[in-house]
């Protein structure tokens, strides 16, 4: 377990070693704070009109799922640049015999790399949940409804990393790496255009699509099969790392 | 002596491709094994699969009682492991990379600051360790290599071509530390520099095609091999024809006028009668050596004898 948390605290700081880390958060937060006002703005104009309305959305409804929709997409394009090194460096600079021949479990190695990202990706989430929170200031929120909205996120969040990983340990060069995840990720994010294109429900691509369940969580319901399709998603990316990794040692 | 390292039948294939084949050995506490082979001899992937890294095809490897497979935790902390490239985060500081390393295996912190400040000390690396790896030169990164190997203080210690990029003077310097780790660990190290051998280790192993044509304790090579060429310096000329013709004389390849170098079978050493008959001649013998053989004489003829 020590093991596994000196490794998540190495992939953390190293992150913020190279420019990367800071570039990441620079420009993830200038972009949604620009998103974040526009939404504010939109809200300020319409706010008499809403107030005349029985039941009308509030303020949390104008701002927060927006907010966290965007983030979401920002994230599917950024994620896989931060998870493409994470195995595929170590093998290129022939670092992996340190982690190999160390009493860790290749579990602890993936889990660690894992939990690093995952790490900074947390500020990140904190950073975002920090702009609908100022608006206390003036006023109130639904917390029921943005504490769903963060659940939503970071396991959106947990879901990116997983797959980025598995990709940086199949992939020979990082950016093959991060075309990969990223290739695979707007895959199972667009899935159910097509449905709605041909307007009968395909209830397959609806379950595969990534969209689908965490527009689900950002209204507010907190369902199970939505909580068990991402938890599903990352374990099983996980696993799939693991045993590659593991496979790599064994005669082909 | 206590049995630190039992490899028995490993072999490796990669593909159809086999790189170690039917290899076995043992090494003990207070050995220093040199691993001798050309290049792509099956020397790093023997290393690859004691560490862990690589998976054998066949065959068990045991460090200190554990086996690899198996109980593959327990037997990697009694191990400190060299690859041939060495493993460093360029990013790192050497003081952060050896605690990441100290982590890693587990040390706790006040004995990993005592572990680090000692390894640096023996790897010459005090002076460097606030400076980045990616800053420093190669010799200093490959000691950075020996001191994560030796960090955690292990049972056996793995190293795999040590002295690569090192210039003169650090050679002898990680000979010597080699030497004296040897004393309280053991310590496997691979090489295709021949002298490195006979300066460092106390035993000696040659891997050639993935087969393991040798296994010798370097005093036991010496005696073993034993002197087969004598250098014969006379006043006069010699009739070789003559000394041809004594039993056990295989070869003479005349140098000079005066001097001689005379090949003989190691059952049977000529030098009594050469000595008698050069005198009895009247050629007057003013020297008679025996050559020592070099592990580079054997060596060549090991290999070379195998692939004929």
């Amino acid at each position: 377990m020590s093991n596994l948390l000196a490794i998540a605290a190495r992939e953390f700081k190293s992150l913020f070693l190279s420019p990367l880390a800071w570039t990441v958060l620079a420009v993830l937060q200038l972009i949604l704070a620009y998103l974040f006002l526009t939404q504010v703005e939109t809200f300020v104009t319409l706010q008499s009109k809403l107030a005349a309305m029985v039941n009308g959305p509030g303020l949390t409804d104008i701002i927060v799922p927006p907010l966290f929709g965007n983030a979401g997409i920002v994230l599917l394009l950024v994620t896989p640049l931060l998870t493409m090194r994470l195995i595929c460096e170590e093998r290129r600079n022939k670092t992996l015999p340190l982690l190999l021949s160390a009493p860790v479990s290749i579990t602890d190695i993936v889990l660690g790399k894992f939990l690093g990202v995952l790490g900074l990706l947390s500020v990140v989430l904190v950073l975002i949940t920090v702009m609908p929170l100022s608006l206390l200031i003036g006023g109130t929120l639904d917390f029921g409804k943005l504490f769903a909205n963060v659940i939503g996120l970071f396991l959106l969040m947990s879901a990116f990393t997983s797959i980025g990983l598995y990709m940086s340990c199949i992939a020979v060069h990082p950016t093959v790496a991060a075309l990969g995840a990223f290739g695979t990720l707007l895959l199972l994010w667009i899935m159910d255009w097509s449905t709605a294109i041909r307007d009968q429900p395909n209830p397959l691509m609806e379950y595969l699509s990534i969209l689908r369940h965490y527009q689900n969580l950002q209204s507010g319901l907190l369902s199970t099969a939505d909580i068990g399709y991402f938890l599903l998603f990352s374990g099983g990316f996980l696993l799939l790392s693991i045993r590659h990794l593991a496979s790599e040692r064994l005669p082909q | 002596m206590t049995l630190l390292i039992e490899a028995s039948h490993l072999s490796r294939y990669y593909g159809k491709h086999c790189a170690v084949n039917d290899v076995s050995f043992s090494l003990n506490n207070g050995e220093v094994l040199g691993f001798l082979g050309v290049n792509g001899a099956g020397k790093t992937t023997t290393m690859q699969m004691l560490s862990g890294n690589l998976a054998a095809s066949a065959g068990s490897i045991r460090i200190n009682g554990f086996d690899v497979q198996n109980q593959a935790k327990q037997a990697k902390q009694q191990l400190g492991y060299l690859p041939d490239v060495p493993p460093l985060y360029r990013e790192l500081t050497v003081l952060e990379y050896l605690r990441y390393c100290a982590q890693l295996h587990g040390l706790a912190k006040h004995a990993a600051t005592a572990a680090i400040t000692y390894a640096q000390a023996r790897c010459g690396l005090t002076p460097v360790s606030k400076r980045l790896i990616a800053n420093l030169s190669k010799g200093y990164q490959q000691r950075i290599g020996i001191a994560q190997a030796i960090l955690h203080n292990p049972k056996v210690i793995i190293l795999d071509e040590p002295t690569v990029g090192l210039d003169p003077l650090q050679i002898r310097e990680i000979r010597a530390l080699i030497r004296e780790l040897g004393q309280d660990h053991g310590v496997i190290l691979s090489t295709h520099i021949l002298t490195e051998v006979a300066e460092t280790c106390s035993h000696v192993q040659i891997i050639h095609q993935g087969q393991l044509l040798l296994s010798d304790s370097i005093a036991g090579l010496q005696q073993r091999m034993g002197s087969r060429i004598l250098q014969i310096t006379t006043r006069f000329p010699v009739d070789t024809a003559v000394l041809l013709a004594i039993p056990g004389v295989i070869a003479i390849e005349t140098l000079n006028n005066q001097q001689l170098k005379i090949q003989h079978s190691s059952d049977h050493n000529p030098s009594q009668q050469i000595t008698e008959t050069i005198i009895a001649a009247g050629w007057e013998l003013q020297e008679l050596t025996p050559m020592p053989t070099s592990i580079e004489d054997i060596f060549i003829q090991l290999t070379e004898g195998h692939q004929a």
